[in-house]
């Protein structure tokens, strides 16, 4: 029986099983499915990580090293080339290898790190023919900066998200044409800093308010691409058609929390966050199960999926310690132009100074309020000079507010000051 | 020269393969493409037909009727995926009531079992989603859903293993009347055989013409679909037909035997048999129509997009027949093909007779198959399989808990695939939620192992569709 | 007068950078706007990363990075020079693997073990 299991060696996983041997559980397990440790962070071969958490700017390899030398200074377990087959909420994970087959293991708490994945064509239904040569960009960044292969040597890029923009540059600089990066909204999904060193860097054109309404090929392989300017409404308007010669379209549409471990162990999900409800420790509705990092919501910033898998890990030693949190809950609700909270609920009694929120806003703000009311007054406000929906926003909400609310809720909305 | 050729290996050409091999016969089965099932065999409704919806006294009546009874027992022989789980055609007004009731009638006449109307509430205590405006609905408990590339690949690599040589990326260009059969002329050279079946799908009109007088024309007519996620297959329970119309079966929605759901299709005529592009009106229109059956129907958890080519004709009939000294038709196959096919290549044995070729049967030809498929193995099942090949312990497909042993096994099989989609046909792998976005590199670097070959020679799919173009720091090795 | 857009914080100030004027900045929110302004248009530097061959990883890339910034104009250089490169396992974080790439003085550096 293990005092704790760890699904997931990415960079939650890391942070959390680190942070519950700081608080002092001994028998920890990292259960990871590829062949080394430090998950996607391995193929971002990037910088611009560690801001925050390192105040460096790191590569992604780098910023991993730095967590997986942190373990070995520990006696965290770490089980390689494993796959999580099932978890139930009664703490047991079903894991296989070819090396060691099939075992049912126990622990007394469990964090959930399995991160995320990209998504698709198909989740976005775009027409045309059905080619080689479409790749969400996380595939095609693991055969460029692992495996040394180019995906194509004329691209286009559907979404602004930061993989697609990252991707941008680096088939630039291994020698391919990057045509075009077409975004659906009106604004980038991006970061600004990558629009700038990706994007305007090498002159690539970003299109804003356009999707890609036709792809076709030739013996097998993309060899068009229509892109449309859209409407309002986000329908494409006759007429506005741009067409693009290449061999590839990188797909850079957003991430989805990787959670089938997590409905099929009975767990409450968000249907705002595709993740897992969790309370201000991050504990989900199962008592000894927490989730933390891409798979309870979509980060920005390793640095601050690292902080909250922290907090994770020491919530699960503190349930091991010092047995479960008591204490009736607060829901957080989602106000105006607020699209999701993480946590969703606040146990008030068991904040000793304040309790981390994060959410996203639905559009861009400029000098703007967050305002967090119980219904019949507002309890606080915080002012931002600005705010999107690219970028996550986080607010402390100091424990004798959350004394102050009534009726048992929070609402957390987004104004204009 | 070999006794038979057949010309074409989808679900029709496969079927006939496995019923030849049953006898002491040469057989060779040419196909164009780099593998079999690559036309409408694997972009269908993936239904088994009751048989209510063709004319009495067609072939495709019968053979629907007779190829629905025999696919349950072939299934459990050939370890493919198959459940009787019966369908509903939803009436919305009175009008369609009548439709309805004559379908039904048709249905009793063409010897479909089971068949009952059902008022709306009974249809929604089966299918809870189904629309409060059905009023009444036929019912056919015979109908089934089924894996069709499955189907077809268990039927040709059964045959493969009977001795039937498959000929792959064996394109026909020509054949001419030889003396005692016929030289048939294709990309990888001449074949000669003393029997010709014409399985071409929806080239099935430019085969015959190189033989015969023409006589049937086909027109491609696509339809399209959507797959959605695991989380929406339990919407259904049943295979969801509205009333038909001139335009085919309509759109339907049903479960799948890899537990999505399948939403679709439209029938739109195109130009050529090799338009199987997606359109924003089809999809719209699949949308729609599918909306009228299942309002609380979401697109949010569609996983994938696809098209297939019909190969209707100017007649309303399967063009199955004796069409030149030696020479046989299995042509024109449309819906309901994939239901009748083992019931066709009976057809094919008793036209080949007719023709007076009538072989001995052999007397141990293989007529099973079975196939290791972890997902759906039990927990004993999997420690087993696992201590039998440690591959079996590797997740390469985390959506659809594929193994790097089933892959192997793919790769190892008697039609061994040479593409991503290959194996995922077979295996199974990145069919899931993330279509490949995790397993895809993996299959990738697992079938260049396992073949020998560098990775750039990988296809995605048919020919030409690479997924690699280059190395990176291409410099430093020159 | 050039336009350019600030990313020292994702407000996205619009810079306008008057060369003809000590490259003096407006349209900045705050003094680290304007510092960017300034050495955006006078020389503008990026750290490079990108891989180089290796023989015996896990992998067969190995990836790197410039040490320090360098002359945005340098990096298509560098990576011309990082072609000749392979390297073999093992090596570690901080490895050089090249020294003074295209000129600039910047060293390239190994930045994960394998």
């Amino acid at each position: 029986m293990y005092d704790l299991i760890v699904i997931g060696g990415g960079p939650a996983g890391l942070a959390a099983a680190n942070s519950a041997w700081q608080k002092g559980l001994r028998s920890i397990l990292i259960v990871e499915r590829d062949k080394e440790a430090g998950g996607i962070l391995n193929q971002c071969i990037h910088n611009g990580f560690g801001l925050h958490r390192f105040k460096e700017e790191l590569t992604g390899p780098e910023y991993a090293a730095r967590f997986i030398d942190m373990l070995k200074e520990t006696g965290v377990e770490l089980m390689l080339d494993t796959m999580v087959l099932e978890i139930t909420a009664g703490r047991q994970v079903h894991v296989i290898s070819a090396k060691d087959g099939y075992q049912v293991l126990s622990a007394k708490s469990i964090v959930l790190c399995m991160g995320c994945r990209e998504r698709t064509r198909g989740a976005i239904g775009i027409p045309g023919d059905r080619p080689a040569g479409v790749f969400t960009a996380g595939s095609a960044q693991r055969y460029l900066n692992l495996e040394g292969y180019m995906v194509g040597k004329r691209v286009v890029i559907l979404g602004s998200g930061d993989i697609g923009l990252i991707m941008a540059r680096r088939m630039t600089l291994e020698g391919a044409k990057v045509l075009a990066c077409v975004e659906l909204m009106p604004y980038s999904g991006g970061l600004m800093r990558n629009i700038v060193q990706c994007l305007n860097d090498w002159d690539i054109p970003l299109y804003l308010s356009h999707t890609i309404t036709d792809i076709r090929a030739e013996n097998g392989r993309v060899s068009h691409v229509t892109v449309h300017k859209l409407d309002e409404n986000r329908q494409p308007i006759p007429g506005t058609n741009l067409e693009f010669d290449c061999d590839t379209v990188l797909l850079s549409v957003g991430l989805i929390p990787e959670n089938e471990l997590t409905r099929a162990a009975g767990i409450q999900m968000d249907p705002r966050t595709n993740g897992a409800v969790v309370y201000e420790n991050m504990e989900t509705s199962v008592p000894g199960i927490f989730a933390c990092g891409n798979v309870v919501h979509v980060h920005d910033l390793v640095d601050y999926v690292s902080a909250e898998s922290e907090r994770a890990g020491a919530a699960a030693a503190e349930f091991v310690l010092k047995g479960q949190r008591e204490g009736e809950a607060l829901e957080l609700k989602n106000g105006a132009d607020v699209g999701y909270t993480v946590p969703q609920k606040i146990r008030a009694q068991a904040v000793e100074k304040a309790a981390d929120v994060f959410f996203r806003v639905r559009r861009v703000f400029k000098n703007s309020v967050i305002e967090i009311s119980d219904g019949e007054k507002v309890l606080a406000s915080f002012r931002r000079e600005h705010m999107a929906p690219g970028e996550m926003e986080h607010i402390l909400l100091p424990r004798k507010i959350l004394d102050q609310a009534r009726g048992g809720q929070i609402t957390v909305s987004a104004k204009e000051a | 020269m070999i006794d038979v050729a057949v010309i074409g290996c989808g679900i029709i050409g496969a079927a006939a393969a496995f019923e030849l091999s049953k006898y002491q016969a040469s057989v060779a089965v040419l196909e164009k493409e780099n593998d079999i099932a690559m036309g409408e065999t694997r972009a269908n409704s993936a239904i088994i037909h009751a048989g209510y919806d063709p004319k009495p006294g067609t072939l495709m009546a019968r053979f629907n009727v007779q190829g629905n009874a025999m696919t349950e027992q072939l299934c459990k022989d050939l370890d493919v995926p198959f459940a009787r789980i019966g369908s509903f055609v939803l009436a919305f007004s009175e009008e369609e009531t009548a439709t309805v009731r004559t379908l039904y009638e048709r249905g009793v006449e063409n010897g479909v079992p089971g068949l009952q109307i059902l008022d709306g509430d009974e249809v929604r205590k089966m299918d809870p989603e189904v629309s409060p405006e059905v009023v009444c609905a036929l019912y056919a408990p015979s109908a089934g859903i089924i894996t069709p590339w499955e189907y077809a690949l268990a039927l040709a690599e059964t045959a493969v293993r009977n001795g039937v040589e498959l000929h792959l990326s064996t394109k026909v260009t020509g054949i001419t009347k030889i003396d005692g059969g016929y030289r048939i002329e294709t990309t990888k050279g001449p074949f000669e055989a003393r029997y010709v079946i014409n399985a071409a799908g929806v080239y099935s009109d430019v085969i015959h013409d190189m033989v015969a007088p023409h006589a049937f024309t086909v027109l491609p007519n696509k339809g399209e679909y959507y797959v959605l996620d695991k989380s929406e297959c339990g919407r259904a329970r049943h295979v969801l037909f509205q009333c038909p119309n001139q335009d085919g079966k309509g759109v339907l929605i049903t479960p799948t035997m890899d537990h999505n759901l399948l939403v679709g299709p439209n029938a739109s005529s195109v130009s050529g048999p090799e338009k199987t592009g997606n359109t924003a009106e089809g999809m719209a229109f699949v949308r729609e129509k599918a909306a009228k059956t299942m309002p609380s129907l979401t697109y949010r958890n569609a996983i994938r997009n696809f098209a297939g080519v019909r190969a209707n004709t100017d007649k309303d009939e399967f063009q199955i027949a004796v069409a030149a000294e030696h020479f046989i038709d299995l042509a024109g196959i449309k819906s309901p093909g994939l239901s009748s096919a083992p019931a066709i290549a009976l057809e094919a044995v008793r036209l080949l007779g007719t023709c007076g070729f009538r072989p001995e049967k052999k007397a141990d030809p293989v007529l099973t198959r079975r196939k290791k498929r972890f997902r759906f193995m039990s927990e004993e099942e999997r420690k087993q399989a696992v201590r039998e090949n440690p591959l079996y312990g590797r997740v390469i497909c985390r959506c659809e808990t594929v193994t790097e042993g089933e892959i192997v096994d793919a790769i190892r099989s008697p039609i061994p695939p040479c593409s991503v989609d290959g194996i995922k046909r077979r295996a199974g792998s990145g069919m899931g939620r993330c279509q490949g976005g995790f397993c895809g590199p993996r299959v990738v670097d697992i079938l260049a192992r396992e073949l020998g070959i560098s990775p750039l020679s990988v296809l995605q799919d048919g020919a030409g569709s690479y997924i690699l173009m280059s190395e990176t720091k291409k410099e430093a090795q020159d | 007068m050039k336009e350019l857009v600030c990313i020292v914080c994702p407000k996205g100030c619009r810079l306008h950078v008057d060369e003809e004027n000590g490259f003096a900045v407006t349209g900045n929110s705050c003094p680290r706007g304007a510092e960017y302004g300034k050495n955006e248009i006078q020389n503008p530097t990026r750290v490079l990363t990108s891989t180089v061959r290796i023989t015996g990883g896990a992998y067969p890339r190995c990836p790197v990075k410039t040490d320090r910034a360098v002359p945005k104009a340098k990096l298509m250089d560098i990576m011309k020079e990082l072609n000749g490169v392979t390297l073999s396992s093992p090596v570690e974080i901080g490895q050089v693997v090249l020294r003074d790439a295209a000129g600039t003085g910047a060293g390239v550096v190994v930045t994960k073990a394998l």
